[in-house]
Parts: structure tokens; sequence; C-alpha cells
């Protein structure tokens, strides 16, 4: 039998390394599952190479340059929201969130480090989309700090809404929840497919969507250069702001 | 003083009252056992104490400190909490052995070797595989292993040998001997009378969230008059044979068919059990005299029956 120091030497490592090791695991499992990797990979890719060719509905044109914007937007709601609400879900019901609060991480730390994990797989979301993006002859244009803003304001509004989902539903109805969620805010966001069948008031409405206002506000940045209309803005903080205070009042952690 | 100090300690889910009025203390470097059967409060007094549950009223101290809501407790204290049940042991399903023992000990200053504690658990060959594939004893050592990475010097054990088999549970029982030889205060609960008196030096006796008795397994269980016991048929009237042994004596029928008589001379015990039950016609059988077990206390202590 090997011998251990067992002799008390109590100390938290520097909080750092302790949100970094974290966040490297949380990212590791992210990309370790496959069901995740369908939604967070699979899909905005397949979009958007299919759409740019397919023969079918009346996606303006030219075609990449509605939907690179359309399917980055749905990136992040894929990882921030959909992936991240069923693994937190999953994880405050088998005890982790609980049991890595209680250790030097902390609950802060537990938090930083899924919002660093979060952000470095949409870092390589957005690498990919955009490669395959300028392959089937996007070109980018327009202002990437306000394209790279949005995403970070999106980042915040969709993690909240997952969180909160999480903390408060069993983790099967989060798991069942933030799929139909998802499902439903690709077709009626204009992510891949303009709104232009909806009626007007109808339209309007679906603009206050966070997905809507993020695909929007991108497709504004991405194109039309650094003017981005204050409403996507506007949508985006209104979300965040709401969805983060109610995440902070409702989620539970056990 | 005292590491753990827990006084008047209530906490209530609706109407059920969980722990009601509990007291008791865990002495540094020292291993102490919360007994207990199912339902008695012992997890969430422990819960409370590793700082996982608010209470609702009493003091708690741990390390001189409340330990809710204490960041400043979390890298002196290791907690491995309850599986059996909830099966919520807290680690993420997917992560492999190695990785999640690697995790905690990054989150601590001076961790121990990942690779030894591995060993010493007997968990190296399985490093790459899963939680979620781990049977529920290998995952009780896991469990156990993340408690004690970051070598803290106060550890909350809850059930750590539960659903174990013999070879597990002694490779539990040894690390958790060698934890107190270090200087490591151990405050472990358990229903097992038998881990209770094999390893605690003070044992707190926990029935329907208060303590029922507490002390050294030495003194729950020395004599007072030894205890005479045997068997005989069910249903027997002890009041009657009370009355025949005097005032000092306790007599109860412990499960169906089986007595024990407590708190007179064993000789006393021995001729007046013989006598009694020879004009009632009826035959004591395995008539014996000895020292109380930690068992005896247990029943006499939480009622009749055995602990779930
Ligand atoms: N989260 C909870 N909600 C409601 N009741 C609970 C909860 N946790 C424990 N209880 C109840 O409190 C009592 C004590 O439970 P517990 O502390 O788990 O005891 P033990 O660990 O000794 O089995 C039991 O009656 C149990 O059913
Ligand atoms: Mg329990």
């Amino acid at each position: 039998m090997t011998a251990l120091d067992l002799t008390p030497a109590p100390g938290a490592a520097p909080v750092g390394r302790r949100i970094a090791r974290h966040a490297a695991m949380e990212m590791k499992l992210l990309l370790r599952n496959g069901e995740q990797l369908l939604l967070t990979i699979v899909i905005p890719t397949v979009l958007l190479v299919v759409l740019v060719h397919a023969p079918l509905a009346d996606i303006p044109r030219p075609r990449a340059a509605f939907l690179v914007p359309g399917v980055l937007a749905l990136a992040v709601m894929s990882t921030a929201f959909t992936g991240q609400a069923i693994a937190t879900g999953f994880e405050r019901r088998y005890g982790v969130l609980r049991r890595l609060g209680a250790t030097p991480l902390g609950r802060s730390g537990l938090l930083v480090g899924k919002t660093c994990a979060v952000l470095a797989v949409e870092v390589l979301q957005v690498a990919l989309l955009v490669a395959v993006g300028i392959a089937v002859g996007w070109h980018p244009r327009g202002s990437v700090l306000a394209a790279f803003a949005l995403v970070l304001l999106g980042t915040v509004a969709f993690s909240a809404l997952g969180l909160l989902m999480a903390g408060t539903l069993r983790a099967e109805a989060t798991l069942a929840a933030a799929n139909l969620v998802y499902l439903l805010l690709l077709v009626v966001s204009g992510i891949a497919f303009p709104l232009t069948d909806f009626s007007p008031a109808v339209r309007h409405a679906l603009r206050l969507l966070p997905s809507a206002a993020l695909a929007d506000g991108l497709r504004a940045a991405l194109d039309h250069g650094a003017h981005v209309p204050g409403r996507p803005w506007l949508v985006l903080a209104v979300w965040a702001v709401t969805a983060a205070a109610a995440a902070l009042r409702w989620f539970r952690w056990g | 003083m005292a590491t753990v100090e827990v006084c008047d300690l209530r906490r209530s889910y609706g109407s059920v009252r969980a722990v009601d009025g509990l007291s008791f203390a865990a002495q540094p470097a020292a291993v102490t056992a919360v007994l207990g059967r199912n339902g008695a409060g012992k997890t969430t007094t422990v819960e409370i104490c590793a700082g996982l549950r608010p209470r609702d009223s009493g003091s708690v101290t741990v390390l001189g400190k409340d330990p809710w809501r204490n960041p400043t407790l979390r890298p002196r204290i290791g907690v491995m909490p309850q599986a059996a049940g909830s099966g919520a042991a807290g680690v993420y399903p997917a992560a492999r052995v190695g990785e999640v023992l690697a995790l905690f000990a990054s989150f601590a200053a001076h961790p121990l070797d990942v690779g030894a504690l591995l060993d010493r658990l007997d968990l190296t060959r399985l490093a790459r595989t899963p939680w979620r594939r781990l049977s529920g004893g290998e995952q009780q050592r896991l469990s156990l292993a993340l408690a004690v990475v970051g070598r803290p010097e106060l550890v909350f054990l809850d059930e750590p040998t539960a659903g174990l088999d013999v070879a597990a549970r002694h490779a539990t029982w040894s690390l958790i001997e060698d934890l107190r030889a270090a200087g490591v205060t151990v405050l472990l609960t358990t229903h097992a009378m038998d881990e209770a008196e094999r390893l605690a030096d003070h044992v707190v006796v926990v029935a329907s969230g208060r303590v029922v008795a507490a002390g050294s397994p030495a003194a729950l269980t020395r004599e007072d008059g030894g205890t005479v016991r045997f068997s005989a048929v069910p249903g027997l009237p002890v009041a009657d044979l009370t009355t025949r042994l005097g005032t000092a004596a306790r007599v109860r029928e412990v499960s169906p068919g089986e007595y024990a008589v407590e708190g007179v001379p064993a000789q006393h015990a021995l001729a007046t059990v013989t006598a009694w039950c020879a004009e009632r016609g009826v035959l004591p059988d395995r008539l014996s005299t000895g020292r109380r077990s930690l068992e005896d206390v247990f029943l006499g202590l939480t009622g009749d029956g055995p602990p779930a």
C-alpha cells in the first residue's frame, strides 16, 4: 500500500487556478457529450450549409449574409441556454452544484467557471461557423466589435435564462423544456427562416424574443457596419437583467 | 476547545422535526460517530455542520466559526455526502475517476498525491472510468477520496461504508484510522453498531432528532451488573419478572422471544430467571451473561426492533 501523508495541510489554491481548472472540466464535459455537440455544433453548421444551397424558402440574398449571423445567434443560444440548462439541471439533481459549492471553488467560482466554459465553447463555434460561412460565399464586413458585444450580451441573457430553468425545474423537465424552446426559437426568431410569412403584428412581437434580437443585431452589425439599431440592444439587455434577477432570486442549488 | 460544538440545534422540514434540540461536541483529532437509524436526523445534522444547510435555531461552531455561508471554512473541511438513496453524491456523471479527483485536488493549496490516493483506495485501475459506470461501492470510495484530497483538518463522512463489501469496508476503516492518527478530526454517521464500536472515540446516539446517549463505546457498554439474556416463548409477562428481580432490574423483550435482563448481579438474575421460568413451565434457552454490546445499548435507547 502506498504511504500517504494525511497530516492536515488545509488551504485553497489561488482563485485563478481553481476557476481555470473547473472551467476546463466543464468544457471537456460539454465537448464529450454527443447530444450537446449535436445542438451546439452539428445543427448550426448543417443548417448553414444546407440552406445556402437549398432550392426552398424565400431566404433573402445573398443567402450567406442572412444565414451566417442567424446561425451565430443559434450557436450562442444552443451553448449558453440549451446546453447549459440541461447540464446544470442534472448537476443540481446529482448534487454536483452543492458539493462543488462546498469546496474552495465556492458558488461564485462555480458560476464564473461555467461562464468561462460557455464562452470558450462559443469561440470554437464562431470560428467554425465563420470558416464554413466563408467557404460558402460569405463576405465578412461590418463591425466585429459590435458583433462581439452582442454575442456577450446575448450570452448573459441566455445563460441567465438557462440557469433560471435549471435551478427551478426538475432535471427531466429542464431537459424537455430546453430542447423545446430551442426548437421553437429556431423556427420563429428569423434565425434561419425569414419572418416574412407572419403578419406585421406577430412579427413585431416575435422580434422581442432574445433569439430574434440577437439574430437581428448580428445581421445589422455584420452587414451594414457599425450601425446597429437600438432595439436589439434594448431587448437583449431587458432579457439579461430580468432573467439574471429571477435566477438570483429563485435558483436552488440542491 | 471542541472542533465541532452543537448546542440545542433544531431544523424542521415543513411539519417534520428532523433535528429537535440536539447537542454534542466532537473533539480534535478524534473520531466522533453519530449513530442512529434511518430518519434519526444524522444527515441533517452533518449537513448543517458542514455548512451545506441552514438551521432553524441553536448554535453550531465548527473550528471556532459559524459554518453557514462561511467560505473561510471550506478549505479546512472535507465533506463526503450521503450517496445511498438519493444518488446525489455530487460528482459529474460523465467525469472520469482520475479527472474528478484531480479537479478537487486542484482547488487545494497542498493536496494529497492523486495517484497515491487512488492506489490507497484501490481505484487506480478505474482512473479512466466515468463516474456513472462505477459500482455503488466504487462511487463511495471515490467520494471518500474527494473528501480528503485537499488535506482538510476536519472531515464529515455521512455513512461512509453504506453499501460496501467487506474488503472495501476495511479499506475505508483503515483510512479513517490513519486520518485520526495523522491528527484529522473525523465526524461520521453510521447505523452500523460494529463500525461505531470499532472506529469511534466518542459515540453520539441519536433518535428522533435528539441525543439519547453519548460517550465512549467502553463507557456506553460498561457492565452495570451485566446483562443476562435468554430465549423463550414470546410474550412472557416481563413486568412480573421485574417485580421478582427487584426495583433496580430492567427486563425487556428485545425481539419476540428474546429477553434481556439488566441492572442486577448476574448470579441473582440467572437464579431468578431459571426459577421464574420453571414456575411457568417455560424452558429458557441460550441463557447467557455478558457485557452489553453497543447493539444492546442502542436497542434499549431507541426502542424495540433492530435499526433499519
Ligand atoms: N429535504 C427534506 N425534505 C423533507 N424532509 C426531509 C428532508 N431531508 C430529511 N427529511 C426528513 O427528516 C428526517 C431526518 O432525516 P435525515 O436527517 O436524512 O436522517 P438520517 O440521515 O438519520 O437518516 C426524516 O424524517 C426525513 O424524512
Ligand atoms: Mg442520512
